[in-house]
């Protein structure tokens, strides 16, 4: 699975209530979290966000389980979540909305080109190439089928 | 040596590990993204709902009209399933959960990040998200990475104004916001045993914001007899002897009530160093610091007082607020002058019961001070529940030991 996008570049311990407020939480209306996606980080962002990589400091995602803020990312155009470390809820959150995380230390100017191969393990940006940490079978399973209600509808098939 | 976490999970660290879930719980936040997973898996299958539960306690009771419309559709979802439902009041999820609901040696997941809390039982206890849980729904089961361990060796006994919550703050700004990141935190040693429930869940609380997947004490004596009370035997759990790879240290009579200041859970501080910064609202409450303990302890301090600035109570669940009732805690927070709603999240997550306004800055027990998180322009500042009743009883923040 290849993937690209410009950087969109972020600090470190971004939490799920930067990436999702917990006052846009209750609706039905599910485009209202992509709408505002990282409003209190820099509402300037949201309009980034389509085509993007983010490229994070650590422990992105870190505090609450509420999986908006993976949905909001991916339904924002977020092609991929890059970052040295994630919190382990948001890890397999977005693993499970079928929005590809790489975990990885490599440095990165905001809006430069990104190319990452989750197969092969890799991410390159700025003519530098680094390895992603390994995902395990059956993460990488359930990326590959879009996500775990696709791979567990596949299962049963 | 094997860690609990690797005997419970039947695995050594790093391995990854299938696992039936014994029991798993949503709440009202969470339900509705899993219901809306688990109806996309189409399979209509719902496994063992005599061990699922789904508890509200984030919106309660609904503030708008879309919140209730939310709610019916997961009383609804609650009734088809056949799974445990606990209606507006019960209380907070992991509140609910403790009184009798988790046990040693269970494999225990929540939707919601702070499941955690319920290692303080000897049980693995973790947070998902709504897919996850949705997955747990149908196959009733998940995949787990067993992880690693940092010791926590508690020493000594809590004296002074020091309690549960300041041990917990102590240990995040020991360890950062990820400095445990997907591994368990192991509460031993001497001091680890002399801690009530109520402390080791404000302890295995919080491990969560130090990225760990669960805090986790062994099963003893405490435990059985905390259980007992609800009718629940339990077995002890034996600490095997050796050491972890990774630990730290911390001797209970050597802490001192402490701080975290917004927006950072790890910045902490002691209490007398911000002594006189003024606050706005007090919030008593939360799975941190809304069980009966914590509101005994609170009106230890204000009884006969009057509070200085606008406080806000709101009991963990509906069995602590009846205990309150009963033993006249109740009667003492409310002459004091502290505003009481419904068993719940309260306000902690900035949706209702007393969001902050801009500038605005709440003392609160709760367990993240994140920006915005309970209103945008709002600090939160992180205490035990008796550093928050001396601060109430001031206006400004005041460090219990002038009230012991």
């Amino acid at each position: 699975m290849r993937g690209s996008g410009h950087a969109v570049c972020l600090g470190r311990d971004i939490d799920t209530d930067l990436i999702i407020a917990g006052r846009h939480l209750r609706t039905r209306d599910r485009s209202v979290w992509a709408a505002h996606a990282l409003e209190d980080r820099d509402p300037a962002l949201a309009g980034r966000l389509a085509g993007a990589v983010i490229m994070a400091g650590g422990n992105f995602g870190c505090g609450s389980s509420r999986e908006q803020a993976a949905v909001a990312l991916r339904d924002a155009g977020v092609v991929a979540v890059a970052a040295p470390s994630f919190a382990r809820i948001f890890f397999r959150n977005a693993v499970n909305i079928g929005l590809p995380v790489l975990e990885c230390e490599i440095p990165c100017r905001d809006g430069d080109q990104v190319t990452f191969d989750l197969e092969e393990g890799w991410i390159e940006t700025g003519g530098t190439r680094r390895p992603v940490g390994p995902l395990s079978p059956r993460m990488r399973a359930i990326l590959a089928a879009g996500g775990l209600v696709p791979f567990l509808c596949g299962e049963r098939r | 040596m094997s860690t609990l976490s690797e005997r419970i999970l039947g695995a050594g660290a790093g391995s990854y590990v299938d696992r039936a879930v014994d029991r798993a719980y949503v709440h009202d936040g969470t339900g509705l993204l899993a219901r809306a997973a688990w109806t996309e898996i189409g399979s209509g299958v719902f496994t063992d709902p005599d061990r699922r539960y789904l508890i509200f306690d984030h919106i309660v009771p609904a503030n708008t009209s879309t919140t209730a419309d939310l709610h019916r559709e997961m009383r609804e979802f609650a009734a088809l399933t056949g799974m445990h439902f606990f209606e507006i009041g019960e209380g907070v999820c992991h509140q609910v959960m403790a009184e009798g609901r988790a046990l040693p040696g269970e494999v225990i997941v929540g939707a919601d990040s702070h499941s955690c809390t319920l290692g303080a039982f000897g049980a693995f206890a973790t947070g998902v998200g709504a897919t996850d849980m949705a997955g747990i729904w149908v196959t009733g089961g998940t995949w787990f990475r067993v992880p690693e361990t940092t010791g926590i060796f508690l020493e000594g006994a809590l004296s002074g104004a020091a309690a549960a919550k300041d041990v917990a703050l102590a240990y995040v700004a020991a360890l950062g916001m990820d400095g445990a990141t997907y591994r368990t935190l192991e509460f031993v040693g001497e001091g680890a045993a002399s801690l009530s429930m109520a402390d080791r869940l404000t302890l295995c609380n919080m491990a969560v914001e130090t990225g760990a997947k669960a805090g986790i004490f062994h099963a003893d004596g405490v435990t059985r007899a905390y259980l007992a009370g609800f009718g629940v035997e339990a077995a002890v759990q034996v600490p095997e002897a050796g050491t972890y790879p990774d630990e730290i240290e911390i001797d209970l009579g050597d802490v001192v009530p402490l701080l975290a200041l917004p927006p950072r859970v790890d910045a902490v501080c002691p209490v007398a160093e911000k002594e006189g910064l003024p606050v706005d609202q007090v919030f008593l409450g939360t799975c941190t610091g809304g069980r009966y303990e914590d509101l005994e302890a609170f009106a230890a301090t204000v009884r006969g007082k009057q509070v200085a600035v606008r406080t806000i109570v709101v009991p963990a669940s509906r069995a602590v607020l009846a205990r309150a009732v009963a033993t006249g805690v109740f009667a003492a927070l409310v002459e004091a002058g502290c505003a009481v709603a419904t068993p719940g999240c309260g306000p902690c997550l900035g949706a209702h019961l007393g969001v902050l306004g801009e500038g605005e800055v709440c003392l609160s027990t709760a367990n993240r001070n994140f920006k915005n998180r309970m209103g945008v322009g709002g600090e939160i500042y992180l205490a035990s529940p008796r550093t928050a009743a001396a601060t109430a009883l001031v206006g400004a923040v005041t460090s219990p030991e002038e009230f012991l």
